[in-house]
This record gives C-alpha cells, structure tokens and sequence, in this order.
C-alpha cells in the first residue's frame, strides 16, 4: 500500500519537470531504486498506469534500476553486498556496519517528446 | 516535427514527505509542543504502554494522543478513555503514517493549550522508518516475544530512533530471548542509545521510562 501515496509523488514530481521542457509527453521515467528501499517495482507500476491515465505522462515506460545494498564494515574496513538477513561483517564479525548504498529511491531523468 | 529529449530531474522521490515533516516541526516548535512518535509491529503493545504513559503524565503535562490505524478507531478510543483529546488517522489501508496525515492531524489539536503529543504509528518495523513525520522523539518498541533478532533485521528502524523500549518483560521467563544478543545489535546500530526495558501490563521497570520521557519534555519546555 506504501506505492500508492509514493506513486502520486513520482507523478508530481515528473509533470513539474514535463511541464518546465515544455514537453508534449512523458515517454519515459529512468528510476533509481536501492535493494533496502522497500519499494516493490510491480506495485510501482500498477498505480503508475491507474494515476498516470489522462496526463502529459500517460503510458510512460517505467525504467527501474536496482542498486544492491552495500555495507561498510566500522571496525575493518571490509564493504561487502549483503547477502540474505545477515547483516555482520564476513571478515570480522562486526555488526558495527553502515549502509553506503542500497537506500535510494530517486527519479534520475526523465525522456520526454517536445 | 517533433523531438525526444532526457531532463535530468534527480529528485528524491520522498523529498515531498520530508519536507512536510519540517513543516510540521516548525508548527510544533511555534506552540512548543513536543512530539513523540511511537514505532513498533502491530501487537507489540504501542497502545498500552501510550495509556499507562499518559496516566503517569496527564497531571503533569497537557497531552493529546493521535492514532494512526488502517481502518478502525479502537486504539484513539484507549487513548481517548484516558481523558486526554485523541485524534484517529484513518491510514485508509496505509502501512504508515506519513507527514501530511501528521500535518492534517495536528489541524485538530489545540496546540496552543498542548505541551506534547503522543503519536501511535501504523505497526510495521520497515516503511515507517522512511517516513519522518517531524516529531522530536521517535521510540522504537520492541517486545520479548517477537525475539532477539530484531535489530539485526531491520536496522533502518533501529537507526532512525533516540529511544528503544523492551516490553513485555514480565514474559521473559517463557520465551529464549537473549537480552545481551538484542542489546548487542541494538548499540551496534545505534550507541549510547536510551534503553527501557519493562512491562506495561505489570508496570515493572515503568518508572525509569516515564521519568526520561518527563526530563526530555521538560528540557524541551525548558530551552526557550
Ligand atoms: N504480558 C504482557 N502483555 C502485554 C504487555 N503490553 C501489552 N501487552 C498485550 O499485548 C497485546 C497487544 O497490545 P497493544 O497495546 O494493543 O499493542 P499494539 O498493537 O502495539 O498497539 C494486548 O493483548 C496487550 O494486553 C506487557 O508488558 N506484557
Ligand atoms: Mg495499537
Ligand atoms: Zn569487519
């Protein structure tokens, strides 16, 4: 359900920008979206294609990149991908660790037909 | 003719959110009223520790409640039957409050007349995490049954707070949580942490939690 108020964001977000390049139409929106982001891309689409209907941005592709989650290791150094629920550090054991990557949820560009 | 282009746009797409909640802190700070804003998963006793934190409280500080449920008013009515002016947010099958149901909320409490606000989240230990919503605390609550693991699991929930409390205690005998474990990944995620362990069916360990939760209101009273 968390998509839903997310999606009328995206959309704000995209006609501001359309509507500034005096676009005629939205054909598509290049997406950052970080593994921890707790977006689901499905979900994203679904009420992008309900919300979008009747707008500069009606039918616009949705291009979605995922970034993996990477964590930074406080005690060793070590960065490393997190691999299933466990959050320690391989090389030491260290839960002292930060995300540096992995969080997003950015609208990057937009293509658009002027 | 007609051309393609691509407009850089590099928006956070949440910015909308954040933005609000500074609003919402600015409103707040203007009639001094502090907020607090309680996170947890559903069951893991949000409402009663609210009720017995408002009944140790009201004689001592001006206080409204604000719900946040997905569809029904049985949590604003607890904190209603305490006495204190409780405003329900209906989430409409949200998993979290956000900003602008904060801010619509906040239109309905005289804040001129409130010291602090006592704000119940939607239960869920992730999305709530990405959604500030301009309240000085924010108190995690976590619960013996739900296990030790907790911190380990969602780490963005554990960052984000000034205040972890530990409830249900008094059921420490019947289940393998492993306090040191949970503790462990609680200061690893977030040092120095404020840390209340207690129940808020028998009231062990209540008193510690309450005479912090009275300081910072009291220093926020206090600072201008
Ligand atoms: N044993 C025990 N039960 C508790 C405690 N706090 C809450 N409960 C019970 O846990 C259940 C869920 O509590 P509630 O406050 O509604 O949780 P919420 O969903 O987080 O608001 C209820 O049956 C409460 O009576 C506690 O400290 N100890
Ligand atoms: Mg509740
Ligand atoms: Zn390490």
């Amino acid at each position: 359900m968390h998509e839903l108020p997310v999606v009328e964001n995206l959309l704000n977000i995209t006609l501001d920008h359309a509507r500034r390049a005096q676009a005629r139409r939205v054909l598509a929106l290049n997406l950052v979206i970080g593994q921890m982001s707790s977006i689901v891309d499905d979900s994203v689409q679904f009420y992008w294609d309900l919300l979008s209907q009747g707008t500069l941005a009606e039918g616009a592709t949705l291009r979605f990149q995922r970034i993996p989650a990477i964590y930074r290791c406080w005690d060793c150094g070590r960065q490393y991908p997190l691999d299933g629920q466990h959050l320690a550090c391989p090389q030491c054991g260290s839960v002292r660790v930060q995300l540096i990557q992995g969080d997003e949820f950015r609208l990057e560009s937009i293509d658009i037909e002027t | 003719m007609s051309t393609t282009q691509t407009v850089p746009v590099v928006e956070n797409i949440l910015k909308a959110n954040d933005q609000l909640a500074q609003t919402n802190r600015a409103l707040l700070d203007a009639h001094r009223t502090f907020a607090v804003n309680f996170m947890a998963s559903p069951g893991a006793g949000k409402t009663t520790l609210i009720v017995r934190t408002i009944h140790t409280l009201k004689d001592r500080y001006r206080l409204a409640g604000i719900d946040g449920d997905i569809a029904t008013t049985l949590d604003a009515d607890r904190i209603a039957a305490t006495g204190i002016p409780a405003v329900q947010i209906n989430t409409g099958g949200a998993c979290h409050l956000d900003a602008v149901m904060v801010h619509n909320a906040l239109a309905q409490v005289d804040l001129a007349n409130t010291d602090a606000i006592i704000i119940e989240n939607v239960g869920n230990l992730i999305c709530p995490a990405s959604f500030p919503l301009g309240a000085h605390l924010n108190v995690l609550i976590a619960s013996v049954p739900e296990g030790a693991d907790k911190p380990y699991k969602y780490p963005p929930m554990y960052r984000g707070v000034q205040a972890v409390v530990l409830n249900k205690i008094d059921l420490l005998p019947y289940f393998d949580f492993d306090l040191a474990y949970f503790r462990r990944g609680v200061e690893a995620l977030n040092p120095g942490l404020a840390f209340f362990p207690l129940s808020a069916k028998t009231g062990e360990g209540f008193d510690a939690w309450v005479q912090w939760l009275a300081g910072q209101i009291s220093d926020y009273a206090s600072q201008k």
